[in-house]
């Protein structure tokens, strides 16, 4: 059951399956070809649960110049291709078409290379993101991007969408800590964009590649930043009785001067299912929960926490909460790490992914509860506070098409208020198919012109994740904007 | 002879690229003049300044966002922002010393250029604080990318691809940058007498620790007085005293090791980000090399064994710079120095005929330079953006 159109599957590569499903056999290694059902119905769909097809094959290689042989092979024979990691894509970003071929990336896994001396990792891209930091842990080093689903989710996807996570307030996104990507395009061709160093020479095709949703070629290794990690980090939990007071507070410590490692927000709705789940000790009686974590020694923590703590009097939290133990802040991140678990234990929900100028917090939510109200739905709200990412759960249930087709407009609706407000439409999770048709909504014709003309030349045929990003309609042909011949 | 526009606004912008491209006119495209000898020299009858097109046109310090047009004189942004105590974190090179050039570094081109300085270790490039561009196509056509707000993903990343191109791919109207709060002070801790390698490691040592270290530069002395090596730490007033002493400590500071107080630290750092020591002839050959930091006392050797010079390790050692020697600039022997080291080579400062005969930028691997041809053709199709600026026929 879905609402958003998806392309009829191209007959003609359907017919040839057996083909092509002999071809590939011929080029990847014992059991990395997946053809029977039972087994590529495990591919059907990602996170994004509510759309689903069952692949015409899947290829799991375990080298770049697999990946190359493959997509040399698909694009000869004009088949599409869907590259992935773990799955995790909220926004449908993983998911596969019935007359596309699935590459995944589950076998390239290996750590290559760490360097210390040079605060660089070099990884095979399907490695997990928790794994970069467990590698680099022991010398008390970090991978600093940290989506909420960084224990299962790959740094390819990560690359694919540009992933934040909690903590980018102070350390960026992954654009900001990937220096080097070996990347296959769809020709089959491997190219080194970047490296060790820090920039890369001419154009900046490494910044173009991440976050364009596999959509300009296959990166099967990473060279990532390692960072030292601070000497230690302790979060604090402030309650308040308004999201106006919450917010207000946020901009005030931001304009004093700290830049928190993180101040994560959660209302009332979310606050109650987070800590029936996780047990994190937050207040049930507030309306907006702020968890501002800081970092350094044990004595700049106390006074960056005693100046948080007094630029807070002014708006009155009604709950001030120091963590005082590794277990206390353990649990304080457990709750907010695993609000979309908790959240699914009791409701499907559609978790949207909209960016808001932070001044704009209270107006929006206000707008983001009479929208939800509207189509009778109920929403709870997790928001990256200092970035301005605002996260609306909106709770619907799944086995009910009437509630799914409201629960996407409803979610229509918050992003058209994110891009009205000055924001945009999505700030970590992509494009995927969920947002494709809204993308108008953010830019103008020729915007997208020019992004499609960009994909016109790494994909001229456009079989690399072709059902994402961009409406349907409209789509240049490969000729376009290249002068006459 | 060429002639100067300064169209006021997109709209003019928009007709004076659409009616060169018609004719296949070339265009070149300035901001203030200052980085005129960066990249290859452009042939071009007309020249588009973005000058009249200045001005901030958002700056909301709690959300640490400020946008300007293209035009607008860095000195200007720099200024609002240093009234509300912030900054541009990536520290942005002032060129006018190093090229003895005169006017006002814009806005607009610290993103074309993707200009950064001593901070780009700590805090990114000026690509990593751009948030949103807008920018007029070789089409004629005005596009934007980004926006105003932190986190972006959606579509593809323009905003990155723009920075660092030069003015050949748009030519961009307006910018949005992510500011930062302005520390309460700064220290630094100076060690003296160190070779490269020994230094690069002290530097090494200081990155690698938890007190988040914002500069990290060394100092040879051609004079033959001691080498500098230096490390940054920001933030407030206790906080930065008691993570120097620490970092005195990791680093290990063989040699004579000093600490130096804000205003002394300020000068250290200014001069490291415009290369004050490296001001004097206008167009002395010289080299900006990008390496992983531990490659470069082996890049500096392998250079000074054909008469040229490192000057200044900056970025604990990941890019130098170079004095290039002879009539081609000493382009051999640096670009087989940073090559073998896995990295790559900028000539940023020489006479007009060198830029015109000796590669600038870096020759790409053929997969990477036929993507950048197609990407050109893609944003400027008849190549009238500073045509030839960072590469022959793009």
């Amino acid at each position: 059951m879905s609402t958003i159109a998806l392309p009829e599957p191209d007959s003609a590569t359907l017919s040839r399956r057996d083909e092509i499903v002999a071809g590939l056999d011929a080029l990847v290694g014992p059991g990395a070809l997946i053809s029977s059902e039972d087994e590529r119905r495990v591919y059907e769909t990602d996170a994004l649960t509510a759309y689903r097809a069952v692949p015409l094959a899947v290829v799991l290689p375990s080298s770049t110049e697999e990946v190359s042989a493959v997509l040399a092979f698909l694009s000869d024979n004009n088949v599409k291709v869907v590259a992935r990691g773990a799955g995790t894509s909220l926004s449908g970003g993983a998911l596969p078409s019935a007359d596309c071929v699935v590459v995944g990336l589950a076998r390239m896994n290996r750590i290559l290379d760490i360097d210390y001396a040079n605060r660089i990792a070099t990884v095979e891209a399907g490695v997990t993101n928790i794994n970069i930091t467990n590698a680099v842990s022991g010398r008390g080093f970090f991978y600093a991007p940290d989506p909420s689903s960084q224990l299962a989710c790959t740094i390819a996807g990560n690359i694919a969408m540009n992933s934040g996570g909690a903590h980018c307030l102070k350390y960026g996104v992954t654009t900001n800590n990937v220096l080097g990507v070996r990347m296959v395009l769809i020709d089959g061709t491997i190219v080194e964009l970047g490296g060790g160093h820090l920039d890369s020479p001419g154009y900046d095709l490494l910044g173009l590649t991440v976050g364009s949703e596999g959509q300009l070629g296959i990166v099967t290794e990473a060279t990532v930043r390692i960072l030292r990690s601070a000497e230690g980090a302790r979060p604090m939990l402030m309650g308040f009785a308004s999201v106006e007071d919450a917010g207000a507070c946020v901009a005030a410590i931001i304009a004093s001067g700290i830049i928190p490692v993180a101040i994560e927000y959660m209302d009332r709705p979310a606050i109650k299912v987070c800590e029936a789940f996780a047990k994190a000790g937050y207040p049930l009686d507030v309306e907006a929960l702020l968890i501002v974590e800081v970092e350094g020694s044990q004595t700049e923590i106390a006074d960056l926490i005693a100046r948080i703590t007094r630029i807070a009097q002014a708006f009155s939290p009604t709950v001030t909460r120091v963590s005082k133990s590794e277990a206390e802040s353990a649990a304080i991140w457990k709750g907010r790490k695993s609000a979309f678990g908790a959240m699914g234990r009791i409701s499907d929900y559609m978790c949207m992914d909209g960016v808001i100028p932070t001044g704009r917090l209270p107006e929006v939510l206000r707008r983001v509860q009479e929208i939800c109200t509207g189509y009778g739905l109920s929403v709870a709200n997790i928001f990256h506070a200092g970035d301005g990412n605002l996260h609306p759960l909106i709770l619907y249930d799944m086995n009910d098409p009437v509630e799914l087709q409201k629960a996407e407009d409803a979610g229509a609706d918050i992003l058209r208020l994110c891009v009205e407000v000055g924001g945009c439409l999505t700030g970590e999770h992509g494009v995927g198919v969920e947002k494709r048709d809204l993308m108008p909504v953010q830019f103008t014709p020729r915007d997208l012109r020019q992004q499609m003309l960009v994909k016109n030349v790494f994909d001229p045929g456009w079989l690399l994740n072709p059902n994402k990003v961009f409406p349907l309609d409209g789509r240049p042909t490969p000729s376009d904007g290249r002068p006459p011949a | 002879m060429t002639n100067t526009v300064s169209p006021a606004d997109e709209r003019e912008l928009e007709a004076i690229v659409a009616e060169a491209a018609a004719h296949g006119a070339a265009l070149a495209v300035e901001g203030g003049g200052t980085r005129r000898g960066l990249g290859r020299p452009v042939e071009a009858d007309t020249v588009v300044s973005t000058a009249a097109m200045s001005g901030i046109t958002l700056y909301e310090p709690a959300e640490l966002v400020m946008a300007a047009k293209a035009g607008t004189p860095l000195d200007e942004v720099e200024t609002a922002l240093a009234g509300n105590r912030q900054r541009l974190a990536f520290e942005p090179m002032d060129h006018r010393g190093m090229f003895g050039s005169k006017g006002h570094p814009t806005i607009g081109a610290v993103a074309a250029a993707n200009i950064s300085g001593p901070r780009r270790i700590e805090s990114g490039a000026a690509r990593d604080s751009l948030i949103g561009v807008r920018a007029v196509t070789g089409r004629g056509e005005t596009i934007k990318s980004g926006g105003r707000v932190m986190k972006n993903v959606a579509g593809y990343d323009l905003v990155k691809f723009l920075a660092g191109s030069f003015g050949t791919l748009a030519v961009i109207t307006e910018v949005t940058f992510k500011v930062a709060p302005m520390p309460e002070t700064e220290r630094s801790l100076i060690v003296s007498g160190l070779d490269a390698s020994a230094a690069v490691a002290v530097l090494s040592a200081g990155l690698g620790s938890p007190f988040s270290v914002s500069g990290a530069a060394h100092l040879p002395s051609p004079s033959g007085a001691p080498s500098l090596t230096a490390l940054r730490i920001e933030g407030f007033e206790d906080s930065v005293g008691a993570r120097m002493g620490k970092l005195r400590s990791v680093v290990g500071a063989p040699g004579d090791a000093d600490i130096c107080d804000e205003a002394a630290s300020k000068d250290l750092w200014a001069s490291v980000r415009d290369l004050t020591s490296l001001a004097g002839e206008s167009d002395a050959p010289l080299w900006r090399v990008s390496v992983k930091p531990g490659d470069s006392p082996a890049v500096a050797k392998m250079v000074g064994e054909r008469d040229n010079r490192a000057l200044l390790f900056d970025w604990g050692g990941g890019l130098v710079w170079i004095a290039g020697a002879g009539a081609d600039a000493g382009v051999m022997a640096v670009r087989a120095a940073a090559g073998a080291a896995g990295g790559h080579a900028t000539l940023v400062r020489a006479g007009r005929e060198v830029r015109a005969r000796v590669a600038v930028f870096e020759p790409l691997a053929p997969p990477a330079m036929t993507l950048t041809k197609q990407l050109k053709q893609a944003f400027d199709p008849g190549a009238i953006l500073n045509p030839g600026r960072m590469y022959m026929g793009i």
